[in-house]
């Protein structure tokens, strides 16, 4: 036999196709990332979609504007009530239906509050992508708290169908105030302990600063939005740009970082939490009274015409477009949602990476998959 | 030596903040009663913490003469979104001799019902509402096809003299 010496460099290296998903955990939901490897590097990441179509849109085009509203709790399933939050204010905007101020304060509190669970969910799944357990269980823990309060006030815990045109299906209960408070007590303290966990941990730090860098151009060709968008120093938040429900007379921080990479993404995520606290502490003392909803005609019809709504979910801008030709039923409903877009980032920031930092750059875009298939 | 310096200063940072994790774990591990939100689910049957106002399925109220107040309007099934609902009714002649609809089956479809309460909501006479129970699991699905409607019952009289008036 010939004794052959083949030096490193004459080594011939193969790529690579990996399939991630549908099923796998890291990946929260039914997405397949067809990812293209050489050794350990990302060379390409190509998603495939429509493993979890359900046709949402077509389906609304049957039902009347009132019965649509229970099918946008399922696109987002994590942020429930901002999708029905944004489906009755398109339908409000025009029917133009006044909403009492009583409903559009609790309004607020629900959106807010089901902020927090999205962020805290993600600020679980996110430190279980990157390698720790300890943190999902926390995250869940203190979830469940606020799925408890939306369990005893709006009937549901996971799709509520509850913000409706018109103001809010049912009252809260009459101890939803001194609970909810006693309940941000205590998330304030757990977000001391997630700094402790998780913040100020070394291999956390190093596994994300750095890593995954969108920049503000790219942020903007992709259409990126939310979080995601507001990490690479784009100021795009709804609830400051097009206010609505009374958000204009509220005091809050529209968060902002320039660092562009993984960490700011979660430090913009851990201070809207805080954001958050401080924007339903300012509705609590002064919930106003009287009436929680007008009541509707039973079957809504909207005047011909094209609306658009939008509205800032825990992802990102959220919006809707209904196309009326002045029946009972929509023509068209087109929602705009923000994890479609946001995957489009996932490319860009991961080509060139190590195949973990996939996993570390779709945790903090967080994505949640039937919001993009719908 | 400013290098050594940083990286030793590095290694005593990894530690600390690792070890302030961990303190965490610690702290939970000797006080865990401090963090329990599960239940003993089977154990506490008797006394379950489901909050009341939770939509667990939907009932047609009777009351103890077993009289509800449905007047088969269809009203509810129109509202439902996925068709769980299917109002059957019937014409019988009241004893002055008139025809009148009254309630034969109120069927419900519990397996597709979504609980969404716009059915409540529709409703004019306030005749059904959602309860809170949470074991609805089975074998088959065909026993999530209720009929709600008690074998017997009939219209409440004075529900059809005052409907809630609806804008
Ligand atoms: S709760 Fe919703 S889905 Fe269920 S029966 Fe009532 S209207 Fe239909
Ligand atoms: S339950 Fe109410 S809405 Fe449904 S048919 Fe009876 S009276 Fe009408």
């Amino acid at each position: 036999m010939e004794n052959q010496t083949v030096t490193p460099s004459e080594l011939k290296t193969e790529e690579f196709v990996v399939n991630i998903g549908p099923q796998h955990p890291a990946t929260h939901g039914v997405l397949r990332v067809e990812v293209t490897l050489d050794g350990e590097t990302v060379k390409d990441v190509l998603p495939h979609l429509g493993y979890i179509h359900r046709g949402i849109e077509k389906m609304t085009e049957s039902l009347g504007y009132k019965q649509s509203i229970f099918l946008t709790s399922r696109m987002d399933y994590l942020s429930a009530h901002i999708n029905n939050h944004l489906c009755a204010l398109a339908i409000e905007k025009a029917a133009q239906i006044e909403v009492p101020a009583r409903a559009k304060a609790i309004r607020i509190i629900m959106d807010e509050l089901q902020r927090l669970t999205s962020h805290e969910l993600w600020w679980g799944s996110c430190a279980m992508d990157i390698g720790a357990v300890t943190p999902f269980f926390l995250g869940f823990r203190d979830r469940e708290r606020i799925l408890e309060l939306f369990e005893q006030n709006t009937g549901n815990r996971l799709t509520m169908s509850y913000i409706i045109p018109g103001g809010v299906m049912n009252d809260v209960r009459p101890d939803f105030v001194p609970k909810l408070k006693a309940l941000l007590k205590s998330i304030k303290d757990y977000r001391k302990e997630y700094d402790q966990l998780i913040t100020g941990n070394y291999i956390f730090q190093h596994r994300t600063q750095g890593i995954g860098v969108l920049s503000k151009e790219q942020a903007i060709s992709l259409g990126c939005t939310g979080p995601t968008a507001r990490a690479s120093g784009l100021s795009c938040d709804i609830r400051k740009l097009y206010p609505y429900d009374g958000y204009e007379k509220l005091d809050f921080k529209e968060v902002i970082d320039y660092g562009c990479d993984n960490w700011a993404r979660y430090v913009v995520r851990m201070e809207e939490m805080s954001q958050s606290i401080h924007i339903i502490e300012q509705l609590l003392d002064n919930l106003p009274t009287g009436d929680y909803r007008t009541k509707l005609k039973g079957v809504l019809k909207l005047p011909a015409g094209e609306y658009y709504q939008r509205v800032e979910s825990a992802r990102g801008e959220l919006g809707v477009y209904i196309v009326s030709d002045g029946g009972a039923k929509p023509y068209r409903m087109k929602f705009r949602t923000p994890c479609y877009s946001n995957l489009g980032a996932v490319k860009p920031i991961s080509v060139g990476m190590k195949i973990a930092d996939l996993m570390a750059n779709m945790a903090t875009i967080d994505l949640v998959i039937p919001d993009m298939d719908r | 030596m400013k290098a050594l310096y940083n990286y030793l200063k590095e290694v005593a940072f990894a530690f600390v903040s690792l070890a302030n994790g961990l303190l965490l774990t610690l702290k939970y591990f000797v006080t865990p009663w401090k963090s329990i939100i599960t239940e003993n689910y089977p154990d506490n049957r008797d006394h379950p913490s489901v909050a009341d106002e939770f939509a667990g399925e939907v009932i047609l109220i009777h009351d103890e003469n077993n009289e509800h107040k449905c007047t088969a309007c269809t009203l509810c099934q129109m509202a439902c979104p996925n068709n769980s609902i299917q109002i059957i009714s019937k014409q019988v002649e009241t004893e002055d001799g008139k025809k009148k609809k009254v309630l034969d089956q109120w069927v419900y479809h519990l397996e597709m019902c979504t609980f969404c309460k716009q059915c409540i909501d529709a409703c004019p006479q306030d005749a059904i509402k959602m309860i809170n129970s949470y074991e609805l699991s089975c074998f088959d699905r065909s026993t999530l096809t209720k009929v709600l409607n008690r074998p017997g019952s009939k219209l409440k009289e004075k529900a059809k003299v005052t409907p809630k008036v609806q804008e």
